[in-house]
């Protein structure tokens, strides 16, 4: 069974006055429900504030005891890396960058998936993507975050970072402003705020749902705090209705400037492998690419241990594992011209770099790289493997790695062998990397468990006003069971 | 807390002391559209639909004009722009200029980035003060907060409130102007002296 609006397919889809086959695909043309097994707007708000409501689980604290163990390491390593210097990091003087900016654009690649989702989606009017949203966004802010600490602490006198914002300090040092890294600071902080922003206006009305309906009242106070005291008239909804495009235009706005702020990075400069007008729409699709498949990695436990299935649709997976292929296919496009252009360019050094990837002392990670990267989602053309959550989750694991390997390829194997061959060297990660970025990620999953048990993983208003009936012109009208697709 | 002095069912005949509005209950999102074009045609300007998501149209059919958060968003961009062009050009130029790869010192297309950041973060700051001001927020207290079925307003339920202080309201007729057209649940809701 399923809804469909009758302005675009007649009530009666085998209607005697048409043949068989304009029937079938009329039938055809009818598109799977945003929520499946006509679920009420009481339902959806029920159930997903049931994950809020219902006891804490045991996995739960077992989850975050171990999230928080893992994200210990990354203060401790940091603690250790600021009363020591860089010098515990495997930076030197060849690879003067490595793992410390490798996360960094791995982890901010990760956080704009998020607003793409949020952002474009919602412009473009994809309204599917209301049902994967917020736990996107949320994805987005704590990807900032675990970003932020790299940048942070790679400058070395950790306290003398405030030097780079734009203040009036005792030396009369003024920030250079042509400078892409003080880019970078201004980026990743607009980033963070205007993320943070997006995200709690999509929340406010949820936060007024719970608070009218959550009986614990600590809980109870802290959603009413966060609500403002929202009440949901048609006056707060006009507001927040255009307040929300706004900030939407604004976040599209900011996904592809920070990209390219951080692309300019490595694009301003004269190294061979960095110095190409590619590297905006590089970094920009790579991003998206790695942060897909990040959302399949949360949504896919979420929805099944939640049974989110109805909201959190296999059509909504389908279409994330689609958006990953076409990414995986934008990425491939692009390692190709890279190639192309490094040869085309005739630039003896620029040739070296790019043969030095292939047949270097690097040429594992460049060729899991490709395998990861380019290879293994492609068995995303089949419709039957997107519509498989678990064989997703599991496919999407690949790129994910390949992602961060893409970053480690363009840094690393791009600057351990520059013009002077006496100056050329090899980078080794020390353990300290190694644990911090790992700490990394112990951070961002208790921020995501947290978030989890203690929000709205799915934002409640926007899946309701994309039920069939919530539209007061058409009521919904209930057609023939076969038709509408697959469902769970 | 439902309170027995400020909350009265219109059947039972009782009144709070001081009235704030009437409320009334309906149906679903077609009764409610229907039922806002029809106040809106009695003429009322202090009254106000209540839904737990936003309805496409309503504020077409509530008569409501256009919103100012997006004149906000504008300000800020603005905002951003100018504040952010004068620090970078008075810090880089004047107070302190810094000779880079021979540049001048004032090299708009290298400021751009900057520009555009801040552009972006003064008009995002400006629309969530927009957002919340505009719709009176935040607010701590509220006269439909002391009716028990209110709680619903933000689950399933949708509810007109026309106003004590709107001019054309009367107390018998406005209720039995919500009742006509398809109102259920009709209750005075009042408000602290």
């Amino acid at each position: 069974m399923s809804y469909f609006t009758p302005s675009t397919v007649p009530a009666d889809p085998l209607n005697r006055h048409e043949s068989l086959e304009i029937a079938r695909a009329r039938q055809e043309l009818i598109r799977e429900p945003l929520v499946n097994n006509e679920r009420s707007a009481a339902w959806v708000g029920d159930h997903i504030a049931s994950v809020v409501e219902n006891p804490t689980p045991l996995w739960w604290y077992i989850a975050v005891s171990i999230a928080g163990g893992v994200a210990s390491l990354a203060g401790i390593c940091i603690l250790y890396l600021i009363t020591t210097g860089v010098g515990v990091w495997g930076e030197n003087k060849a690879a003067n960058w490595a793992w410390d900016i490798t996360n960094f654009v791995f982890w901010i690649g990760i956080g704009h998936a998020g607003t793409m989702i949020a952002a474009i989606l919602y412009l473009t009017r994809q309204r599917w993507a209301s049902g994967i949203n917020r736990a996107a966004e949320a994805m987005t802010i704590f990807a900032v975050m675990c970003a932020g600490v790299f940048p942070a602490v790679h400058v070395g006198r950790v306290w003398m970072a405030w030097y780079m914002a734009p203040i009036p300090n005792g030396n009369a040092i003024w920030p250079n402003f042509r400078s892409p890294l003080l880019w970078d600071v201004f980026a990743v902080n607009t980033y963070l705020g205007a993320s943070i922003m997006f995200w709690y206006v999509g929340l406010i009305p949820d936060a007024a749902a719970m608070r009218d309906r959550i009986k614990n009242k600590i809980l109870k106070y802290v959603y009413a705090i966060i609500c403002l005291g929202w009440r949901g008239s048609a006056r707060q909804w006009s507001n927040y209705e255009s307040g929300y495009l706004m900030l939407a235009g604004i976040a599209t706005l900011l996904v592809i400037t920070t990209c390219t702020v951080v692309s300019s990075d490595f694009s301003t400069s004269v190294i061979p492998g960095w110095h190409g007008t590619i590297f905006i729409p590089y970094f920009g699709v790579g991003a998206i690419y790695g942060g897909f498949c990040m959302l399949i990695i949360l949504l896919v436990p979420i929805r099944q241990y939640y049974k989110l299935q109805d909201i959190v649709t296999l059509r909504h997976i389908d279409l994330c594992c689609r958006y990953t292929l076409l990414m995986g296919l934008f990425v491939t496009y692009i390692y190709g011209m890279e190639f192309f252009i490094a040869y085309y360019s005739g630039s003896p050094n620029e040739r070296f770099t790019f043969t030095d990837r292939i047949f270097g002392p690097y040429w594992f990670t460049w060729d899991l790289m490709m395998i990861f990267n380019c290879v293994i989602p492609q068995l995303f053309w089949s419709k039957k493997v997107r519509r498989c959550p678990w064989l997703a989750f599991t496919i999407v694991l690949f790129p994910s790695i390949g992602m961060w390997l893409e970053r480690y390829v363009i840094i690393v194997s791009s600057i351990h062998r520059d013009f002077l061959p006496s100056s050329w060297g090899m980078f080794y990660p020390t353990y300290i990397d190694v644990l911090t970025f790992t700490g990394t990620f112990g951070i961002f999953f208790l921020m995501y468990l947290l978030f989890i048990r203690f929000l709205p993983v799915i934002a409640i208003a926007e899946v309701r006003s994309v039920l069939p009936e919530a539209n007061p012109h058409q009521p919904p009208v209930v057609v023939d069971s076969n038709a509408g697709g697959t469902h769970e | 807390m439902s309170n027995s002095s400020l909350v009265c069912s219109v059947d039972s005949g009782q009144m709070p002391k001081k009235l704030y509005a009437v409320a009334a209950e309906f149906a679903n999102p077609t009764a409610l559209y229907e039922a806002a074009e029809k106040v809106r045609d009695h003429g009322f300007r202090w009254w106000d639909c209540y839904t737990p998501y936003a309805i496409h149209g309503l504020d077409k059919a509530m008569g409501l004009k256009k919103s100012w958060v997006p004149i906000l968003t504008l300000i800020g961009g603005i905002h951003g722009l100018v504040i952010g062009f004068l620090l970078i050009t008075i810090t880089s130029v004047y107070v302190y200029p810094i000779d880079t790869q021979g540049k001048p010192y004032f090299s708009l297309p290298a400021f751009v980035p900057i520009l555009d950041l801040l552009t972006i973060m003064l008009a995002a700051i400006f629309t969530l003060k927009g957002i919340i001001v505009l719709s009176w927020l935040p607010r701590l207290h509220h006269p439909l907060w002391e009716w028990d079925l209110f709680t619903r307003a933000t689950h399933d339920k949708f509810f007109v409130v026309i106003e004590a202080k709107d001019p054309r309201f009367d107390e018998k007729n406005t209720a039995t102007l919500l009742q006509e057209i398809g109102g259920t649940n009709l209750t005075f809701i009042g408000e602290e002296e």
